[in-house]
């Protein structure tokens, strides 16, 4: 699952992948003519609209492709870099930004390739930049107070708004296709033109425009990957289809006996339930299982994973999730932790007169325990695997 | 020969989309511009004044935070990658020409002195709100980051706010 860094793809050759998007990047915004400062500018005195209809046309593309990829469980979202929010120094840098963009004609990005095609107040720029970033770096500690302050975190802006993300994506998809029609209107009043868009044109803009609108509401009413395997797992869990591999309260009990190291015990209560376990059990409350941190403990060959918990539905539905996540063989306890424990710490003696068969699991049981109760000993201080961590990529422009 | 027409817009905006998307899914994060001008200034302030490189705060807190070279950054390659790309766009549509852009009613040097004046405010604005019009403002949109937002309307409010007063940079005045 995406993104490729630093899972698939190490940090080093990372750096080659900057050059090649580099190279896009570049490419598309001079394509798009911002190599032309008089055609950037144009855009705050209503000559020319491009920098609008291309800004705007590559962050909705861009939001509706994450989006999409999401929703389909290719992209981990969590796992992306939102720049954090600190709001005094995004308003007063923004403006300051601006102020810049209006006398330079350029921005960062824009000034390296329109140097990159020879223009001189281009280069002039950049060097300005150097100077304005250099002064920032060797003064920081006269800005710091106003750079850290307002800290609100890594917010987005649906998150500001408490709407849905797709909520937030189709305003903002209507506002761009807005101010494309507005813009358009307004470019021909202030140029003293006319543009005659052909019919057949206007259609395909209308199509195309309609695209983002269009998967946003595909990726709003459809359920997501994580929804679709839990409506899977409840549809099965309810009508009984599952082939799940059962093992009692004594064979575990043998099996951890003899040979732990074959399995992995996961119990599936919550963390504080899970404070009296089954030795050598590892805590993954249930709403954590499909998390993306442990499929690859279910995919792993070496080890059966053995699923125990409560008396509920969770263990059943924890094991068919971890099926469809990808374990070959997972097993159900089909008793309770709790039940285990009684059956196994306390066992209940036999009368002098019982059948040899009663006596014989009482003996197993007596020794299990002394077992069961030294491994829990030596493995007091070693409850919990490494979790592997889903951390946020690293990133931003600073 | 002639320069070739620019891309269609929103023809244009769809390809950067798409780059940006790619760079989304293959690295977790956007685009940018003026971090890798910053890894570039930093990597002149650390072969030029290594004592001074030492002894500042915050240049050792970078260093700590992203040990090695400051040349060995995705943003700076990213950049060098900027400058290829747009000379190859620049050599098909053949745009490539050293010469001044300006607006009709100024002098080359009038255009030389804004220039750098703009270029000292947007790369100042850019470390103080973290990222210019690429990394916070286009990269922010695709990740509907609220801080990104609020640069890019911060970015473009007062751009338009101060229009009015640069207007002899860029429009026929009339004079000439």
């Amino acid at each position: 699952m995406a993104p490729l860094v630093p899972e698939f793809i190490s940090p080093e050759f990372n750096l080659v992948i900057a050059l090649i998007v580099g190279i896009g990047f570049g490419y598309a915004l001079e394509q798009a003519g911002f190599s032309s400062s008089r055609k950037l500018v144009g855009l705050f005195y209503g000559y020319d609209f491009t920098v609008l209809k291309v800004f705007f046309t590559a962050g909705i593309t861009a939001m509706t492709g994450v989006l999409v990829l999401g929703h389909l469980g290719l992209l981990n979202l969590q796992m992306l870099y939102i720049n954090p929010t600190f709001l005094y120094s995004a308003i007063i840098g923004g403006l300051i930004m601006g102020a810049g963009f209006i006398m330079g004609g350029f921005c960062p990005g824009t000034s390296l390739c329109a140097a990159a095609v020879g223009r001189l107040d281009a280069m002039a720029f950049i060097g300005g930049s150097v100077v304005g970033i250099l002064f920032f770096m060797e003064a920081f500690p006269l800005f710091e107070p106003i750079f850290v302050a307002e800290y609100m975190g890594a917010l987005t802006f649906y998150e500001f708004l408490n709407i849905s993300p797709e909520l937030f994506g189709v305003i903002l998809t209507v506002v761009a296709l807005g101010a494309f029609y507005t813009t358009s209107k307004l470019e021909d009043h202030i140029n003293n033109k006319k543009t005659e868009v052909p019919k057949d044109r206007k259609w395909a803009y209308t199509g195309i425009g309609v695209v983002p609108l269009l998967l946003i509401g595909l990726v709003w009413l459809t359920p997501s990957k994580k929804e679709y395997v839990r409506n899977l797992v409840n549809e099965r869990a309810e009508s009984g289809d599952f082939q799940l591999e059962t093992m009692d309260i004594d064979e575990l009990a043998f099996e951890l006996v003899n040979h732990a190291h074959k399995y992995n015990l996961i119990d599936v209560r919550d963390t504080s339930a899970f404070r009296e376990s089954i030795p050598t059990a590892i805590n993954i409350p249930f709403n954590e299982i499909d998390s993306e941190a442990w499929t690859d403990l279910y995919k792993q060959p070496y080890k059966k994973n053995i699923f125990v918990g409560g008396s509920d539905e969770a263990v059943i539905k924890a094991g068919i999730m971890a099926k469809i996540l990808g374990d070959e063989d997972p097993v159900i306890l089909d008793a309770s932790v709790p039940e285990f424990r009684n059956t196994i710490y306390s066992p209940e003696q036999p009368a002098a007169d019982a059948p040899k068969h009663d006596k014989d699991v009482y003996r197993f049981r007596n020794s299990a325990r002394m077992d069961l109760i030294r491994m829990e000993e030596r493995l007091k201080n070693l409850r919990q695997p490494v979790k592997k961590e889903i951390k946020r990529v690293e990133g931003g422009c600073t | 020969m002639k320069p070739k027409a620019y891309m269609n817009p929103y023809l244009a905006g769809l390809f950067l989309g798409f780059v940006l998307l790619a760079t989304i899914y293959i690295t977790g994060r956007g685009l940018g511009a003026s971090g890798g001008v910053k890894n570039a200034v930093m990597y002149g302030v650390e072969q030029t004044a290594p004592e001074h490189w030492e002894n500042t705060e915050y240049y050792q807190d970078y260093e700590e935070s992203n040990p090695g070279s400051p040349l060995n950054s995705f943003l700076f390659y990213e950049i060098i990658g900027v400058i290829i790309g747009a000379f190859i766009s620049g050599v098909i549509s053949n745009r490539i020409d050293l010469k001044f852009e300006k607006g009709p009613s100024i002098t080359s040097k009038t255009r030389f002195f804004f220039a750098i004046m703009g270029g000292i405010l947007f790369g100042f604005g850019s470390q103080l709100g973290r990222g210019c019009t690429s990394g916070s403002a286009l990269s922010g949109m695709a990740i509907m980051s609220f801080g990104g937002i609020i640069t890019m309307f911060a970015i473009f409010g007062g751009a338009y706010m101060l229009a009015y007063f640069f207007r002899g940079l860029w429009l026929n005045m009339g004079g000439k």
